[in-house]
C-alpha cells in the first residue's frame, strides 16, 4: 500500500470533508439500524406477537366551566392510546374530545364532559381505554376555574403584587439601616442574607423534584430540574462576568456590589416566578382557604428577600451615600415582578411541567448568587475562617431561622 | 391518592394566604367563588341530565343485544345454521331429546362503545347461549373446549354428580371435549356457568348463560307474550376486583339508546338472572309499573309483587307484568352506582296495532 504523503499535510479542505464524512458515517449507520428495527420488530421475536400494549395517560390542566368539565389529556405511553369513554364519579358520562381520542406516543387532546359538578365538592374522573384500562384524576375541591378576561388578568396582577413586589419592595427601604452598620454589622447582615438564600434554596430544590415526580414520565422530570439548574447557575456566572467585563471598561476597579444585587434580584426574580406559577395554579385549581396568619407568615417570608437583594449594594456606598432611587426601583420589580407574569402562566395555562423548570431556574440562580456572595464577603479571607466569625455565624443562624419560622406560619 | 398532587402543602397554604388576603381586599370574589353558583340554575347544564351514559355505538353485527333478548336455543341464527347448535328430536314418550353444540372460546368482546373485554365466551358471546328444554325433556349438551384454559360447564338443576362440571376431574382440557346428559327438571328459571378454578375469573371473565326450563303441559301460547332474557352482569376491566361496566346483557347502557319494544296490554315475562361478580347484590327496578315475582321460577304461584327486586350472585327470578300506558319505562339497577356505570335501559311501550 502506498504510503499516502499528503495525509499530514492534507490542504483544510480535504480535511473538512472527511471530518464530515467521519461525523455522518456513525449516523448514517444508525438511521440504517432504526429503520432496520421499525421492520423486524425484535421486541416482537422476544414478547411475541399480541402482548398488551403499554398504555399511559396523563391528565394534565382541568377546567371547571358553566359548560361542566374540560380535561387535558396525554398520552404519555409509548403506545397509542383510545380513550374509550369517560366516568365521572361512578357514572359514564358524554364527552366530545377536541383532538380525536386516539393519541399516538405524546398525543394530546382536550375532552369537553358537560357533567354538573357542585360547588365545593370533589369529583373523581376516570377515563377508560379501548383495552379497558382506567386513569384516574381527582378533583379536590370544585370551584370554577378563573377565565382569562380582564378582570381575572387584574386579579392575579393584584396577587403577584401583594406577593412579590409589595414584601420585596418594603425588604429593600432596610437600605438606610444597611448603609450605617459598622463592618461586624454589615458582616451579620450579608451572613443573614446568605441564611435566607440556603434556605430557599433547600426549599425551592425540594419542592421542584417533588413536583418533578408528578409530571408525566416522558418530560424526565428530574433531570429537568437538575439541568434546569445547572444552567441558570452557569447562565448567571456568564452574565455577571460579561456585565462586570463591561463595567471595568468604564470604571477600573469598580466594585461589584451593584452587580451582586442584581444578581440576586434575579436569582430571587426566577424564584418568585416558579412561586407565582404555584400560587396561580392553586387558584386555578380551586385550592383556596381563609385565614389571616397565614398572609402574616407569607409577607414577612417574602419581605426578607428585599433585605437580600439591598446588603451586598450597601458596600459600594457609605453610610452618608444612597444610590439612586430608580436603581433600587429597578431592582425591586427584577425579584418582584416575575411573580405576577408567573401567576398569570399558572392560573391561566397551568401545567406541572413550567413550574418544575422555574423553580428549577431559581434553584440554580439562587446557588450562583450565594456562591458570589460568599466569595465577595470574604474578602480574600478563607471561607471557612469566614464562616467561623461570630456575626457571621449569628446572621447565617438569623437567616436560616426566620425564614423557618415564618415557613411554619406558612405551613 | 393526594387530591392535590401537583401542589405541595406550603405552597397551597401559600394559595390559601393570598386567597384569604385579596378576599379581606374586597378584589376577588370571582375567583373564591362564594358569591355565585358555578352552574347557573337551567343555564347551558340544564340538560345535563341527558348526559349520563355511555359515548357511541358497539358494533351489533357481532353481537346484538336486542336479538339476545328474544333468543332461545338459537333461534336468533337462521335455520341451516341453527341446526349446526341444535337439534331437537322427539322421543317414544313424547318429550324430546335437545342437543346443544356449546364451544368454549377466547375472544375480545365489546361491553361499552369502544372498550374491549378480553373475555371466555361461550359461543362466542356473553352471556352465553340461551338454551331452554321442557320438564322431562333429555338434554344433552356436546362442549368442546377452544380456549387456552381449562373450562367446564357447571348445569344448575337435577343431574348426576358425574354431570356436574365442578370437580378436578371434570375440568375440560383446552382441545378435548365432553358431553353433558341430563333430565330437565325441576321446571324453572336456572342458570349454566364454568365452574373451572379460580371460579371468579372464570365466571366474571364472560363463561355463564341461561338454562330455562319450561313446566310440562299446559305451557302459555308462546305467541300471547313477550318474553325477554336479561342476565345482569358486570365487568373488571383493570382487573382491580371492583367491575367498571354493568348491564344487562353485557353491553353498558345499550337500551337507554335502544329502548326494548313492547306492546300496551300484551304481558311480558322476564327471565332475570344475577351473575354479578365482585357486588355481593344486584337489583331489578322498573319504573312506573309493577311485576309479579316467581322466584327461580319453580312454582307458579306468584310470591310478591314489587318494583325492585334484589338477587344476590347466581340468583333468578322471572318477572311478570303488562305494560298500561304507551310510552319510555325506565328500568335499572336501583344500586345509583351500577345503573350509572351501565346498568340502566328503556321499555318503549307501544298501542298494539301501532307497533311497526
Amino acid at each position: 500500500m502506498t504510503p499516502d504523503v499528503g495525509t499530514a499535510a492534507a490542504p483544510a479542505r480535504g480535511g473538512a470533508v472527511r471530518t464530515w464524512a467521519l461525523a455522518l458515517i456513525p449516523l448514517l449507520l444508525l438511521s440504517g439500524l432504526l429503520v432496520w428495527i421499525a421492520r423486524s420488530g425484535p421486541a416482537d421475536a422476544v414478547l411475541g406477537t399480541g402482548y398488551p400494549p403499554v398504555e399511559r395517560l396523563a391528565i394534565g390542566r382541568v377546567v371547571l366551566g358553566d359548560t361542566g368539565i374540560t380535561v387535558d389529556v396525554l398520552n404519555d405511553g409509548p403506545d397509542p392510546v383510545t380513550i374509550a369513554q369517560v366516568i365521572v364519579d361512578d357514572a359514564y358520562w358524554n364527552f366530545s374530545a377536541t383532538n380525536g381520542t386516539t393519541l399516538p406516543h405524546l398525543g394530546q387532546t382536550r375532552l369537553q364532559i358537560p357533567y354538573p359538578w357542585v360547588h365545593g365538592e370533589t369529583h373523581v374522573l376516570r377515563l377508560v381505554t379501548s383495552t379497558g384500562v382506567t386513569f384516574d384524576h381527582t378533583i379536590g375541591v370544585a370551584v370554577p376555574t378563573p377565565k382569562p378576561d380582564l378582570a381575572a388578568v387584574g386579579t392575579f396582577a393584584l396577587i403577584g403584587l401583594y406577593v412579590g413586589v409589595v414584601p420585596v419592595a418594603i425588604g429593600l427601604l432596610w437600605f438606610p439601616l444597611v448603609g450605617r452598620l459598622g463592618r461586624r454589622g454589615l458582616d451579620f447582615v450579608l451572613a443573614l442574607t446568605i441564611g435566607l438564600l440556603l434556605f430557599l434554596l433547600v426549599d425551592a430544590g425540594a419542592e421542584s423534584l417533588e413536583i418533578a415526580a408528578t409530571i408525566p414520565g416522558s418530560f424526565q422530570g428530574t433531570a429537568l430540574a437538575v439541568f434546569a439548574a445547572g444552567a441558570a447557575f452557569l447562565g448567571l456566572e456568564a452574565f455577571g462576568a460579561w456585565l462586570q467585563g463591561r463595567r471595568r471598561d468604564l470604571r477600573a476597579g469598580g466594585a461589584s456590589g451593584w452587580l451582586l444585587a442584581l444578581l440576586v434580584a434575579i436569582g430571587i426574580g426566577l424564584h418568585n416566578f416558579g412561586e407565582g406559577l404555584a400560587i396561580g395554579s392553586a387558584f386555578a385549581l380551586g385550592e383556596a382557604a381563609l385565614g389571616s396568619l397565614l398572609i402574616v407568615g407569607f409577607t414577612l417570608h417574602n419581605t426578607t428577600e428585599g433585605l437580600a437583594i439591598v446588603a451586598p449594594l450597601s458596600r459600594d456606598y457609605g453610610p452618608s451615600a444612597r444610590p439612586p432611587i430608580a436603581t433600587l426601583v429597578w431592582l425591586g420589580l427584577i425579584g418582584g415582578l416575575p411573580t405576577i407574569a408567573g401567576a398569570w402562566l399558572g392560573g391561566f395555562v397551568y401545567s406541572p411541567v413550567w413550574s418544575v423548570l422555574f423553580l428549577a431556574l431559581g434553584v440554580g440562580a439562587i446557588a450562583q448568587v450565594t456562591v458570589q456572595i460568599l466569595s465577595q464577603v470574604a474578602e480574600g479571607r478563607p471561607i471557612r475562617r469566614y464562616l467561623a466569625e461570630g456575626p457571621v455565624v449569628a446572621g447565617l443562624a438569623a437567616g436560616v431561622g426566620v425564614m423557618y419560622v415564618t415557613g411554619m406560619l406558612i405551613g | 391518592m393526594n387530591p392535590f398532587p401537583l401542589l405541595s402543602r406550603r405552597s397551597w397554604l401559600q394559595a390559601a394566604g393570598v386567597g384569604s388576603l385579596l378576599a379581606g381586599a374586597g378584589a376577588v370574589t370571582r375567583l373564591s367563588g362564594q358569591h355565585q353558583s358555578p352552574v347557573p340554575d337551567g343555564h347551558v347544564l340544564g340538560h345535563a341530565g341527558h348526559a349520563l351514559g355511555t359515548v357511541g355505538e358497539v358494533d351489533t353485527s357481532v353481537f346484538d343485544p336486542t336479538a339476545f333478548l328474544t333468543s332461545f336455543n338459537f333461534s336468533h341464527l337462521p335455520p341451516d345454521e341453527r341446526v349446526r347448535y341444535y337439534r331437537e328430536t322427539p322421543r317414544p314418550d313424547g318429550t324430546l331429546l335437545r342437543e346443544y353444540e356449546i364451544f368454549a372460546v377466547d375472544r375480545e368482546i365489546e361491553i361499552a362503545p369502544g372498550v374491549f373485554f378480553p373475555a371466555w365466551t361461550y359461543n362466542g358471546q356473553v352471556p352465553g347461549p340461551t338454551i331452554r328444554a321442557t320438564e322431562g325433556d333429555l338434554v344433552r349438551v356436546h362442549f368442546v373446549n377452544q380456549g387456552a384454559h381449562p373450562h367446564t360447564i357447571h348445569f344448575h338443576g337435577w343431574h348426576h354428580p358425574d354431570m356436574d362440571g365442578s370437580l378436578p376431574q371434570h375440568q375440560v382440557l383446552p382441545g378435548q371435549d365432553f358431553t353433558y346428559e341430563f333430565v330437565a327438571d325441576p321446571f324453572g328459571l336456572h342458570l349454566y356457568h364454568c365452574h373451572a378454578v379460580p371460579l371468579k375469573r372464570h365466571i366474571h371473565k364472560g363463561l355463564y348463560g341461561t338454562f330455562i326450563v319450561d313446566p310440562k303441559g299446559d305451557g302459555p301460547d308462546p305467541s300471547a307474550l313477550d318474553e325477554f332474557v336479561m342476565v345482569m352482569n358486570a365487568f373488571d376491566t383493570n382487573f382491580d376486583n371492583e367491575n367498571e361496566v354493568y348491564a344487562v346483557n353485557t353491553v353498558a347502557h345499550y337500551h337507554m339508546h335502544h329502548p326494548i319494544r313492547v306492546t300496551v296490554g300484551k304481558p311480558v315475562r322476564i327471565y332475570l338472572v344475577n351473575v354479578t361478580e365482585f357486588d355481593l347484590l344486584n337489583s331489578f327496578h322498573l319504573h312506573g309499573m309493577f311485576f309479579d315475582v316467581y322466584r327461580t321460577g319453580t312454582s307458579r304461584t306468584t310470591t310478591e309483587r314489587t318494583d325492585t327486586l334484589m338477587l344476590c350472585q347466581g340468583e333468578r327470578a322471572i318477572l311478570e307484568t303488562t305494560f298500561r300506558y304507551p310510552g319510555d319505562f325506565m328500568f335499572h339497577a336501583h344500586q345509583s352506582e351500577f345503573a350509572e356505570l351501565g346498568w340502566m335501559g328503556l321499555f318503549r311501550a307501544v298501542e298494539a296495532g301501532r307497533d311497526t
